[in-house]
């Protein structure tokens, strides 16, 4: 059984204000980077790799892996980048903000050290408008960093440098579709962008660029301090590391807890969110964001790692999960879900712009009492239209994620919206 | 070649290209709307799904979009596969929720992609029971109409509006299901090419307005192919008429030519034949009085005139080659005078004297866009020839392209090719004008400055390339470094390209063009050099020969003639005033044979009606030297024929023998060709009257022609006879061969299932980009001469120096405007500019005129008055006017003007 | 005409991007921040700074949401709609507030100064229902605090 270590979280302040540089380094902060510089890239690279590390953006993919496509040597392109995916706008989310306003420096040194491991010459963190506080506690930061040598030229005399630069969002959830997010970015229409090529190699203004998520950037400083045998024994299961888990819904103590990868959602749901409300019992949870499929009852001792969730016909997505309770209706909570994707959709492609309205407006019509015989038809048919690879990105079939699992688990509800032509749920007002 | 698998059969593919393409090159049928030959694959309308298999032991398989997929050796797909084929009903299905049900009022019904799209995928009935989203439509000008409710987000009207075109002002908006294709505010689009948009958009969001003011469904037009007159590139067109009017222009597909695209002259310029200052029957002015008599009398009149000698012809470079021909033919080689003015024809025999005698190759438009690095010296392409600066556009992107390629991204893969080379520059393009241009935008570099400057900045650069051609002398450092610039980039393309062109009327310039070519050539490169040819068939009229028309004039003034024939020209385009005048006082007989009135016409004896583009077969040579055949559409009402019958029935009312025997179009060719050997191989461009396919004629009218029985019952309630047509293997009728066809023998493209005119082209090629087998490109008729190169062009002009109380006048071309045939076309001319005199800032200044102040403009004797234009791009001592419009038309330029601001003339037009 | 404060703030972004364009969403942000929207004519203006058409930046601008087109109140508040707000009683909240305010979602009260908005999740999903207000973070929400938050702003 590993120890219960908390490297992300655990030097936060106790008063919720952010850490200061000064603190951080006490607690241990910069080792890392000082460690990686005197590292060759390669070795850097490397030592990710065998940490198995996996994306902490919702898909999970391998972090070494990842970087490891970036060309490199002396022909590589240049300038390189670096991007942290801040933007956090799927709904039931709440991490990476908990790590933005609290801990800055943590995120400033994973990229760094990442960055110097791609050999990339600018670093952006793209950052979600609705953050002003992890605006300012960035802002603060990347100056102390700057004023301590770690960021700007010839940093702590290694001779590499690093420019970071905030970038705040428009607002717009496709903005966190890594190719969408590099077209905004670029100050366009935030349309995803065509794979192959991948960003790797033709990311920003054509140039290579790495796109990771905020609490996956976050993990490298401890991965390079302690070394990837430390980082996999994190662990429950055989994906390293920590995670962030959440829950939100009518549970006693909703929240943000770091546990070991592989916590099952039992534990999560029962231990640290101490159980649904007085009166109430657990219906179902989407574990992951809004973008993944419901579990229920039955899937509670699952561990939640990229892997084993997937038993469960899950995801494990951003590790927030977000409770049904018995008295909330599940048809209206996939219409609120899916009026979200619908309203979001690029208008690129013709599944998910088309598609996503006509579900969104059928979901809205049971709640309404307007369902007719036939619509549960043409809902499953558009679970199907919207599967993966489909669609031009990620965002429709991830919105099919839970109404495909909601069709099966709900059926019974969805079958009652349509026969007594009202919402059984209602007045809850 | 590749093996692509296709529902287990396997098939020859190209793999450079993607699936789709190589799907439908294959003749096979796959829905798809994004896609597009010309504007790549962007993989956003999902339509063209297909399932993709590992290999053959893969049975599950995924799908994939055909558009976006390589067709490697070895891909292993299926159409049939029901998961696929329920994808795209269902892909059809989401387009269709907000569609409106208005096909029967809507102007793209019958030749809407969407609807043969939702054919194909057996989507038939609405499920969609919601409101249906609507959008406020804009006011986008005169020439097109916007109905976004009808809109399916396929992008392909910005992506060929901004990214191939190079428009600013259409842009998508919003996001979601209510993307917007529009402008900012409402106001006329402000690209040259925005009449596309009708074609491109695959349902009816862009519509031609002057069509939907006279509409007919698609298979009520009669068609035929047809070659645009608006300008020297000789684009491909399908013109359609019904009940007597030209109903408007779509493009026909020539891979060489103009591929998929016209300009917006070229579109609307059409009107023209419908105007009311056509000519439609005979005039005859006796005792001042002009009045119509029959075609009999005029037969009789033309053949009297004829029979009492001492007679001249003028001929026409917008006249066809027959037309031209029967005239010389007519009056006799040494009695025909080539109908351009004088300046102008020389010019153009210097441009064939270097196309003909130097070895540089003149590219077709298709060329024109593989070109690496691009000069173009003294002309303002967009204005003169539009089309061509389209093609130049693409030729700036090749240096992306080529970055691309390096990046290993398939260059048919557009948004990769777009988002990895963003911001890249263009490859070499230098512009070097005496003023700002369009084409500006992409160009690496440009240079501004009077036209002789612009020859020695020319030559400079040849001699940077081969020191044995002229040096410039008191090169200025500066110039001499873009010069080297200049060579370098040049030397160092792969496919270099010169483009030049007559609009500034200075010979020296065409020298300059020619040396950097030449020079090139001599480093061996395959180089390009094009120029610029404004009218339609200039280049025909150039092979031909004929003598300048100045002496024409003279010979009039000595009165050594009696009769002049003038054929299809107005001569106060192609002297001054006074000169013209002093001609038409001292013409004992005038005959006119044109199609429209002008003030040439009005003067004449004898007026004779002839067919417009639309209404007569004949042939024309484009700049790049390609003859083509335009085909008769219509035969239009009253006694309207083609120039060269009327001449012909002159010539044998006259008793005169030389047209004898001429019966068809293909007579007049074969003595033309006995005439003139240049001019042979023009009898090649197209099938002659007796080509049949399947021993049947190729109808003008689709098979779904309505009212074929019944269409004249007004004036009759006898079933006409369809008429002959001895000219052309086509028939006026719906009978005959009604198969497949290369586009160039395809009035209105049409395949089964394929109603869009785009798209059934593509269905018509057998390699898409490529006509199949027995197209009819055209025919070229110069081309660059085995051996010795002549001596480069020796004489540098001398620096421009500035005057101090004078200003040299200088043509300045308008897309809408300057050419004389499409000033008839009303809706176009909305938008054409008042005439205007361009000032620099500077002269502006030293002359205290502003905009829009008013300014006697003294030229020769004559003073006019001009509205003011400040143009900060324009070098001092420089002035422009507005090119073929009043009250410059026919006067030669440039010519050394002096200035005077118009007395009080701001406060009047305050006042008023 | 952009002021001179906004035209420095915008040409204080251009060293941090490679093009001009990329700072085109930070430079309406910036109009945004002086005048509370982005009015037409300073679209053509930062359009204009930037070297590009009015249409493509204006095509740019509606496709973000926190690019204000039409005019706001003086404070706009941001009701948050997404799922966990939702099933915490989002509706409640709206309801409280449109009886408050006496306007709707999208609208803004006559004397201007409210504009109120729904928002996508705001990533507090644990302390839901939320809401922004101007740039504050307001959590927790019950009709109580929601009172005493619209007390605090007059
Ligand atoms: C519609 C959509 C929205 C996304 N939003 C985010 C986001 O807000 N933050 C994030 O880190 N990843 C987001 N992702 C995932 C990213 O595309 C990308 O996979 C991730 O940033 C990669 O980082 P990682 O490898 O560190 O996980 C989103 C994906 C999709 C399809
Ligand atoms: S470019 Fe010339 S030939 Fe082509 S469509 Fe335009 S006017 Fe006609
Ligand atoms: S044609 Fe292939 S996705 Fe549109």
């Amino acid at each position: 059984m590993p120890t219960m270590e908390k490297p992300l979280t655990r030097n936060i302040r106790s008063d919720g204000a952010a850490l200061e540089r000064a603190a951080y380094e006490r607690a241990g902060g910069y080792e890392g980077l000082r460690k990686a510089l005197r590292m060759t890239p390669e070795a850097v690279l490397d030592t990710v790799r065998r940490s198995g590390l996996r994306g902490r953006g919702g898909a999970g993919f391998p972090t070494g892996v990842k970087w490891s496509l970036v060309p490199r040597g002396a022909d590589a392109p240049h300038p390189k980048y670096l991007v942290a995916n801040a933007d956090e706008m799927e709904p039931g989310a709440f991490k990476d903000r908990f790590l933005l306003e609290k801990d800055p420096h943590q995120l400033i040194e994973g990229m760094i050290i990442a960055a110097y491991a791609i050999e990339a010459d600018v670093a952006y963190i793209f950052l979600r408008w609705a953050y002003r506080e992890a605006k300012e506690a960035l802002s603060r930061a990347i100056a102390e960093a700057a004023e301590h040598h770690c960021l700007g030229k010839d940093i702590l005399g290694s001779g590499y440098s690093l420019e970071m630069i905030v970038h705040v969002s428009a607002g717009r959830y496709i903005c966190g579709e890594e190719t969408a997010l590099l077209n905004a970015l670029e100050g366009k229409r935030a349309n995803p962008r065509s794979k192959p090529p991948y960003p790797q190699m033709v990311g920003l203004w054509g140039k290579p660029t790495v796109v990771n998520n905020v609490e996956t950037l976050c993990n490298i400083p401890h991965i390079l301090k302690n070394g990837p045998d430390w980082f996999k024994g994190l662990s429950h299961t055989n994906d390293s590391g920590t995670k962030l888990y959440g829950a939100s819904g009518k549970v006693k103590r909703p929240g943000l807890w770091e546990l070991p990868m592989g916590t099952t959602a039992r534990e999560i749901l029962e231990e640290h969110a101490g159980g649904m409300r007085d009166g109430l019992r657990f219906r179902a949870a989407i574990p992951g964001g809004a973008s993944t499929e419901f579990i229920t009852e039955a899937h509670l001792d699952v561990r939640m790692d990229f892997d084993e969730i997937r038993k469960a016909g899950s995801r494990l997505g951003t590790g927030t999960m977000i409770v049904l309770d018995d008295r909330t209706c599940p048809v209206g909570l996939l219409w609120n879900v899916e009026r979200f994707f619908a309203q979001e959709s690029c208008g690129w492609c013709t599944p998910c712009w088309s598609g996503l309205s006509w579900v969104e407006q059928i979901l809205g019509a049971m709640e309404r009492g307007e369902g007719e015989e036939g619509d549960l038809e043409i809902l499953r048919e558009q679970t199907k239209f919207m599967a993966p690879g489909n669609t031009f990105c990620a965002l429709a079939p991830g919105a099919m994620e839970p109404l495909a699992s909601g069709l099966n688990y709900f059926h019974g509800d969805f079958e009652r919206h349509i026969r007594e032509k009202r919402c059984p749920y209602s007045p809850p007002l | 070649m590749a093996t692509l698998y296709i529902d287990n059969t396997p098939y020859p593919a190209d793999p450079a290209q993607n699936v789709l393409q190589n799907v439908l090159a294959l003749g096979l049928d796959l829905e798809y709307f994004c896609w597009h030959p010309a504007l790549g694959a962007v993989g956003a309308c999902r339509q063209c799904a297909v399932k993709a298999f590992k290999d053959e032991n893969d049975t599950r398989g995924k799908i994939v979009m055909a558009c976006m997929t390589p067709a490697a050796d070895g891909t292993r797909i299926s159409i049939l596969h029901p998961d696929a084929k329920a994808f795209r009903a269902s892909v059809i299905e989401g387009l269709m929720l907000n569609h409106p049900h208005d096909c029967p009022v809507c102007d793209e019904g019958g030749e809407c992609h969407l609807q043969d799209m939702t054919l194909m995928s057996g989507h038939l009935a609405r499920r969609y029971r919601f409101r249906k989203r609507t959008f406020r439509n804009q006011y986008l000008g005169p020439l097109l109409k916007h109905e976004m409710n009808r809109c399916i987000q396929c992008y392909r009207c910005v992506r060929f509006y901004q990214d191939y075109a190079g428009g600013r002002d259409l842009h998508a908006f919003h996001l979601r299901n209510t993307v917007y294709f529009g402008r900012e505010q409402d106001g006329v689009l402000d690209n040259e090419f925005s009449g596309n948009l009708d074609e491109v958009c695959p349902t009816g969001v862009f519509k031609d307005a002057t069509y939907g003011r006279h509409y007919v469904r698609k298979w009520d037009l009669e068609t035929a192919p047809s070659v645009c007159v608006h300008c020297g590139l000789g684009c491909n067109i399908s013109p359609g008429e019904r009940y007597g009017t030209l109903r408007r222009n779509i493009n026909r597909y020539n891979p060489e030519v103009n591929g998929y695209f016209l300009c917006d002259r070229g579109r609307y310029g059409y009107e023209h034949a419908n105007s009311p200052a056509r000519i439609r029957e005979p005039l005859l002015r006796r005792e001042g009085k002009t009045l119509p008599i029959s075609k009999k009398e005029a037969v009789r009149h033309l053949g009297e005139l004829l029979r009492n000698g001492r007679v001249i012809g003028i001929g026409s470079p917008r006249a066809s080659l027959e037309a031209n021909f029967a005239l010389r033919t007519a009056v006799g080689p040494d009695r025909f005078f080539a109908g351009m003015a004088d300046m102008q024809y020389r010019l153009l025999s210097v441009i064939l004297d270097i196309l003909r005698n130097g070895p540089a190759r003149t590219p077709s438009l298709a060329e024109i866009e593989r070109a690496d690095a691009v000069f173009i010296l003294g002309e303002d392409v967009t204005n003169v020839t539009p089309r061509m600066a389209l093609s130049l556009r693409q030729s700036a992107r090749q240096s992306a392209r080529a970055a691309a390629a390096k990046l290993k991204i398939p260059l048919w893969n557009e948004i990769a090719v777009r988002d990895a080379t963003h911001g890249q520059p263009s490859s070499p393009f230098f512009i070097a004008a005496p003023a700002a241009t369009r084409l500006d935008e992409v160009a690496t570099e440009t240079y501004r400055a009077a036209p002789d400057e612009l020859a020695r900045l020319g030559h400079a650069v040849a001699h940077a390339i081969d020191p044995n051609a002229s040096a410039v002398r008191d090169l200025s450092p500066p110039l001499g470094a873009l010069a080297e610039r200049i060579a370098r980039a040049l030397s160092g393309a792969e496919r270099p390209l010169v483009v030049s062109g007559m609009s500034l009327h200075n010979e020296a310039v065409l020298h300059a063009a020619a040396n950097i070519a030449w020079a090139l050539c001599r480093e061996g490169k395959k180089t390009g050099l094009a120029f610029a040819i404004p009218e339609s068939n200039a280049v025909g009229l150039g092979l031909m020969g004929g003598r300048p028309l100045g002496e024409a004039f003279q010979a009039v003034g000595h009165h050594e003639v009696e009769t002049v024939l003038l054929l299809e020209n107005d001569l106060t385009r192609r002297a001054d005033d006074a000169t013209v005048n002093a001609f038409l006082d001292a013409v004992p007989h005038l005959v006119t044979l044109d199609l429209l009135h002008h003030p040439t016409s009005t003067r004449s004896e004898l007026v004779l009606p002839v067919g417009s583009y639309a209404e007569a077969t004949g042939t024309l040579v484009s700049g790049e030297g390609r003859a083509q055949r335009l085909f008769k559409v219509f035969i239009p009402k009253g006694e309207i024929q083609e120039s060269w019958r009327w001449l012909r029935d002159g010539m044998a009312e006259a008793g005169r023998k030389e047209m004898e025997g001429w019966r068809g179009l293909d007579d007049v060719i074969a003595a033309m060709a006995r005439a003139i050997p240049a001019l042979a191989p023009a009898g090649n461009a197209a099938p002659s009257a007796a080509f049949r396919i399947a021993g049947q004629k190729l109808p003008r009218e689709s098979f779904r022609f309505s009212g074929r029985t019944a269409i004249w019952a007004d004036e009759s309630v006898h079933e006409p006879k369809p008429p002959e047509d001895p000219d052309s293997p086509f028939a006026f009728s719906m009978e005959g061969y009604g198969g497949l066809r290369p586009a160039s023998l395809t009035p209105l493209p049409w395949a089964p299932g394929w109603n869009s005119n785009q798209q059934a082209n593509i269905k018509l090629q057998t390699k898409v980009g490529e006509s199949g087998p027995g197209a009819h490109l055209g025919l070229r008729l110069i081309e660059p001469p085995e051996g010795k190169a002549p001596p480069y062009f020796g004489e540098v002009p001398a620096r421009f120096m500035p005057r101090a109380d004078r200003w040299l006048l200088i043509p300045r071309y308008h897309l809408f405007g300057s050419e004389e045939l499409s000033r008839y076309a009303p809706t176009m001319m909305e938008l054409a500019p008042a005439p205007t005199l361009a000032l620099s800032p500077d002269d502006a200044k030293r002359l205290r005129v502003g905009e829009d102040d008013e300014m006697e403009v003294e030229l020769e004797g004559r003073t006019d008055t001009l509205l003011i234009r400040i143009d900060t791009s324009l070098p001092a001592g420089l002035a422009s006017v507005s090119a073929g419009m009043p009250p410059f038309v026919g006067v030669a330029l440039p010519a050394w003007s002096r200035l005077r601001p118009a007395a009080g003339g701001r406060m009047l037009r305050m006042v008023s | 005409m952009l002021s001179p404060e906004e035209k420095k703030e915008i040409e204080a972004e251009f060293p941090l991007y490679p093009t001009k364009q990329a700072v085109c969403i930070d430079a309406l942000k910036i109009v945004q921040r002086h005048r509370g929207w982005v009015p037409d004519e300073a679209v053509r203006d930062v359009a204009a700074l930037l070297d590009m058409a009015p249409d493509e930046l204006d095509g740019i601008a509606t496709f973000y949401n926190r690019i204000f087109r039409r005019p706001v109140g003086r404070h706009v508040i941001l009701l948050c709609d997404s799922v966990s707000c939702w099933i915490m009683g989002y509706e409640r909240m709206r309801a409280h507030l449109t009886e408050r305010l006496g306007i709707g979602l999208g609208q803004t009260t006559a004397d201007h100064r409210f504009t109120f908005l729904p928002n996508v999740c705001l990533g507090a999903c644990d302390r839901a229902p939320v809401m922004m207000m101007d740039e504050d973070l307001h959590a927790d929400l019950t009709k109580e605090r929601i009172d005493a938050i619209l007390e605090e702003c007059q």
